[in-house]
């Protein structure tokens, strides 16, 4: 007992404290004095008690799915979303490859060329969502912000080949142009109210 | 025999069969939605107004699954085990009066098919009789866990009989009858059997649990040990059939101990009949309330409880009740 006197001093609270757990009956009268006290202190009606209050009080937690949905992290890791520029429009993506070099999944795939002003620019870029396994590193490594991840979780499909339509992940047009465009803080950016969701450790090591 | 009793006694039969195969059914609804207010969900709410037609969605899925039967079971027991069950469930309301008397059209109507002399004895030789269903399922199914739960509800059921006829013994001797009805009408005079043998009533409530099989006495189809013990292999109606009898069944006796112990349906008024139903309704309920809070004992717990605790009180009981009658 001595030497975890240490573990007890956790400044965390003072409402912690040790199980006081009985030795386990061993003669027959012993036996039947547990039975009779578990039957009549009261154990078995206090759970009927908490259950009936958990009817009555009919505090109930249940999501139905389709209808009503929990609201998501803004961190949260789901299908990417390709961010345009805000005055022009135009991709920001400058086709560096990164994205497509980190992936360890292997499913980004992009061609690049040179267009007629000598730039990089991207000619076929897609992400075989059935392969992504959303570890968010093609984000992080982003230098333009460009490849981000959005919110939309329902990717169920009947065709393999839905999961990689560039269409789909690509900002609409008309988003940016009504400023509308959800901006990716970038790698390293905290939750909102981060602050208020921290704890200290249960252990002071 | 005149014809109107032969008419009444058929139309009795198929209303109560009718009646309670419906009511296992809604008792699988009240079930589900009880146990999920217990638990804070909301249960089946999909199929229908508040999922109440899930019952006949149930129904369907029973009706129409195919009807396996495994290659190394006992064919012809296997095939009885599960009607065992369900009719003994049935055959055991015949001496039980679900209402008070009540009359159409000048013709009394008496809602018990058949008031025999031996009612209590007739009504748990018959439900002991539905034992049978799923040791000989159990024993017949080729499958280890089946077999596991047939020995079980052996083992219960030569522990739970003992305390269930020795408890109710004592109330026998008071009222001098095996007759519910009797019964009944001995409680009008007397007031409540529970005043005069608070003892008896608790022990019958316990063996009741173990009779139908529920929730502390869970064991012979406890799904986290023994899969589904007994009903493992079955499917279908075959499958539905001894659902059909463990509801009926705890309907059954929801209805018996308020007629032993709390009263019955007194007088017989319309409030009366009212009343009684509101004890059955508790009964029922609380055989799903208990489902939600306690936990399971195991079997020689159960067998320890029930020979060593409850049999001797009930000799007790029994040996003080005759002593203060003489």
């Amino acid at each position: 007992m001595s030497n975890t006197e240490m573990f007890k001093d956790r400044n965390i609270s003072e409402d912690y404290f040790l199980l006081d757990i009985e030795d386990y009956p061993t003669t027959p009268w012993e036996k039947f004095k547990r039975v009779v006290k578990r039957s009549f202190k009261g154990e078995l009606f206090v759970g009927l008690w908490v259950v009936l209050r958990e009817m009555i009080k009919f505090d109930i937690h249940t999501i139905q799915y389709p209808e009503e949905k929990l609201p998501i992290g803004p961190r949260y890791r789901a299908v990417h979303e390709m961010k345009r520029l805000w005055e022009s429009g135009t991709e920001r993506c400058i086709g560096c490859g990164l994205c497509e070099k980190i992936c360890i999944s292997n499913c980004i795939r992009m061609e690049t060329r040179y267009d007629e002003n000598q730039r990089k620019e991207v000619g076929e870029y897609s992400i075989n969502l059935g392969r992504c396994i959303f570890c968010g590193y093609c984000a992080e490594v982003c230098p333009e912000l460009a490849i981000t991840h959005g919110g939309e979780y329902e990717n169920a499909s009947e065709q393999r080949e839905h999961f990689i339509l560039y269409e789909d992940m690509l900002t609409p047009i008309d988003d940016v142009l009504n400023k509308k465009q959800r901006e990716f803080q970038g790698f390293g950016a905290i939750t909102p109210h981060e602050d208020e969701r921290l704890k200290k450790t249960p252990l002071a090591y | 025999m005149d014809m109107a009793y032969l008419i009444a006694t058929i139309v009795k039969i198929v209303v109560i069969l009718l009646v309670f195969s419906a009511l296992a059914g809604l008792g699988t609804y009240f079930e589900r939605k009880v146990l999920a207010f217990m638990q804070r969900r909301l249960g089946p709410m999909y199929v229908g107004p508040y999922g109440l037609l899930q019952i006949a969605a149930d129904g369907i899925k029973l009706f129409t699954k195919e009807d396996i039967i495994p290659a190394n079971v006992v064919r012809p027991i296997f095939k009885i085990a599960p009607v065992i069950t369900a009719a003994t469930a049935f055959m055991a309301a015949a001496a039980i009066p679900f209402m008070p008397s009540f009359t159409i059209g000048g013709y009394e109507v008496k809602p018990i098919v058949s008031d025999i002399n031996i009612g209590l004895l007739y009504i748990f030789g018959v439900m002991g009789v539905g034992l049978y269903g799923p040791l000989l399922g159990g024993m017949a199914s080729a499958n280890k866990w089946s077999l596991i739960s047939a020995a079980r509800s052996a083992a219960i059921f030569i522990s739970y009989e003992v305390v269930t006829g020795l408890s109710i013994l004592a109330p026998v001797m008071m009222v001098g009858s095996l007759s519910l009805i009797d019964f009944n009408n001995w409680q009008i005079e007397n007031g409540w059997m529970v005043w005069y043998q608070p003892v008896a009533f608790i022990l019958f409530w316990i063996a009741a649990f173990a009779e139908t099989g529920r929730t502390p006495f869970h064991l012979v189809a406890n799904d986290h040990e023994i899969i589904d013990g007994f009903g493992t292999e079955y499917s279908g109606m075959r499958w539905g059939l001894f659902f059909i009898g463990e509801y009926a069944n705890m309907f059954f006796i929801s209805f018996v101990i308020p007629l032993i112990f709390l009263g019955g349906f007194g007088e017989g008024t319309f409030i009366d009949g009212l009343i009684f139903l509101g004890k059955m309704s508790f009964f029922f309920f609380f055989f799903l309330w208990t489902r939600a809070a306690w936990p399971d004992v195991r079997p020689d717990q159960l067998m320890w409880l029930c020979w060593k605790v409850l049999m001797p009180i009930a000799v007790l009981n029994v040996v003080i009740t005759g002593i203060v009658m003489m």
